[in-house]
């Protein structure tokens, strides 16, 4: 037996594989394909106190090995989730982590306060690193200031555990997670998709509604391994890698390079029961190198 | 689990055209309950251009062998490459998934109007509807002569009018010029093809107050609704074509 376990915070996961938000919907779309409550975790989809409808079609754009999108945070809003969703997704037996998006700082903290009070929820996922809107999201994900009062205004009525997602369109990513770290973050994730762009060349026009979108998949794994790996060595809580991760072996690059857990997102649409694929692969990876505890690897590299 | 990913064997791929191919597809377990209208997710192999799945429609479905075919039209890399693939071979298939077209109440005359790759679905529609004892007959549009296909197959289902842009087989002229659109009642019109054609028709069908229902083709990434990448706007705001439809209701389409 290999202990896949982590602590994030207080809050302990039985295993590090956890799903991206924006690409596990709420859990009962994955829960066709395979037992969700196998998961560490499953990050819902970004929610926002009022409904959004989201950006025009087209919203996506195949590129080689990844995808652009534009979805721009499309959802019912916290009173529909709390209402209608939760209740049915609080049953699983895995953490049920909502990722929380505002167009201003009173709005990440009064959707964190909302949030605190659900007692099936025991942590969030503060999503200031959104390409695809026109306010909040990366505007303060890509301004250190802005990123400072955000954490700290949240934290400061958020009594759990509080993960904040980073934005790779920065100089340097390593400066934000330390000063969300220096603000009581308890774990950073990263990373968010690359600003990237597709043109249709027989309509002559962009591939998306909004000219720009954000690329994930494969084609951005190397940059979010290297940015994990600077990560992890500057700052002392968790680091959450995601980006590309398309199998156990890519996974494993992870946590070697100091990712305590992972989030698997793109690959879900190609293959939608990778998640649990990458879980066992893990721990075949375990059992065949002789470990018996995933922090062993856990940031291998900076050993 | 009422979806899943699986490996399905090629029992058959004949080619039509140089673009147009129907491949017949074998599970090993029992096949889906497919009711027509869904679709599957196929993924193409070996090319990082090709990322995603590509959305194809169940265009006839044989219960008993566990045996469902699609019919391709090649429009680009991912199809061309699944044009090539060849008996034995084995493709991967997330399915099943969407929505289908409504079964009516009672007795009425159905039209099914389909355009191009668009004629898939209505295959299995047709004979779903024949076996429960509609009568149904058909409209079916195509560019030209060269370019029509599989009339054989529909004959076998119902009465087939047909439309070219040239007048080489049929009515010249696009569908929604077509006499057969003009018989008296229609009470019910199924339609999939091309957006411009499925627009037309659908205006067609408000101006004659006709029930009428669309099959969509949006982009897609996922196919069973996680991505929100697929949406068309309707009265219940952005919604999936992967999972509320791909078949709508005109009622409820803002277009």
């Amino acid at each position: 037996m290999v202990n896949l376990g982590i602590d994030i915070g207080n809050l302990n996961f039985k295993n590090p594989v956890l799903t991206a938000s924006g690409t596990c919907g709420y859990g009962p779309e994955l829960d066709d394909f395979f037992d969700v409550s196998r998961l560490g975790g499953i990050v819902v989809k970004g929610t926002t106190i009022e409904p959004r409808e989201g950006n025009a079609y087209p919203r996506m754009a195949e590129t080689p090995s990844g995808m652009l999108n534009a979805v721009g945070l499309q959802n019912k809003g916290i009173d529909y989730f709390e209402k209608h969703i939760y209740p049915e997704i609080v049953r699983y037996d895995t953490h049920i982590i909502v990722n929380v998006n505002g167009n201003t700082i009173d709005d990440y903290v009064s959707l964190s306060e909302r949030i605190n009070r659900l007692e099936g929820i025991p942590a969030i996922e503060l999503n200031i690193s959104c390409p695809n809107v026109k306010r909040g999201g990366m505007v303060f994900g890509t301004n250190l200031d802005s990123a400072r009062e955000v954490t700290k205004a949240v934290r400061s009525v958020y009594k759990k555990t509080l993960i904040v997602k980073l934005s790779p369109n920065v100089t340097s990513i390593v400066d934000f997670a330390r000063v969300v770290e220096e603000e009581g973050a308890d774990s950073v994730s990263l990373i968010n998709t690359l600003l990237g762009m597709a043109v249709d060349v027989n309509k002559m026009r962009p591939s998306l509604s909004t000219i720009t979108g954000g690329l994930s998949g494969p084609a951005i794994k190397p940059v979010a391994l290297r940015m994990v790996w600077q990560v992890a060595k500057a700052v002392k809580v968790p680091v959450i890698g995601m980006g590309g991760i398309m199998n156990a072996t890519d996974a494993i690059e992870f946590f070697l390079a100091g990712a305590s857990a992972i989030q698997v997102g793109t690959v879900t649409f190609i293959d939608p029961v990778a998640p649990v694929k990458i879980l066992e692969g893990i721990e075949k990876y375990m059992i065949d190198k002789g470990f018996s505890d995933i922090r062993e690897i856990i940031g291998y590299l900076n050993k | 689990m009422t979806k899943r990913v699986e490996d399905l064997k090629i029992v058959e791929n004949k080619l039509l055209t140089d673009d147009f191919c129907v491949m017949e597809l074998e599970s090993m377990s029992k096949i889906p309950d497919f009711k027509p209208g869904q679709f599957v997710q196929v993924k193409i192999e070996g090319s990082p251009d090709t990322f995603l799945r590509r959305p194809i429609s169940v265009h006839d479905v044989d219960f008993i062998r566990n045996r469902f075919k699609m019919l391709i039209q090649v429009l680009g890399k991912g199809t061309a490459m699944l044009y090539n693939l060849k008996k034995g071979d084995y493709l991967n298939v997330v399915h099943p998934l969407g929505n289908s077209f409504s079964i009516p109440a009672g007795k009425q005359k159905i039209l099914l109007v389909g355009g191009g790759t668009g004629i898939a679905p209505l295959l299995f529609l047709g004979k779903y509807l024949k076996n429960r004892g509609f009568e149904i007959e058909y409209l079916l549009g195509f560019r030209n002569k060269t370019r029509v296909i599989l009339v054989e197959e529909y004959t076998n289902v119902g009465k087939v009018h047909i439309a070219t842009e040239d007048g080489s087989v049929g009515e010249k002229g696009l569908v929604t010029s077509h006499s057969a659109l003009k018989s008296e009642n229609i009470s019910i019109i199924y339609c999939c093809g091309p957006d411009p054609m499925m627009h037309s028709i659908a205006d067609y069908c408000r101006k004659n107050n006709i029930n009428c229902e669309v099959s969509l083709e949006n982009l897609m990434a996922c196919g069973f609704g996680i991505c929100l990448c697929c949406i068309v706007e309707t009265t219940r705001g952005n919604i999936c074509t992967c999972t509320e439809g791909p078949v709508f209701n005109i009622r409820e389409l803002k277009w």
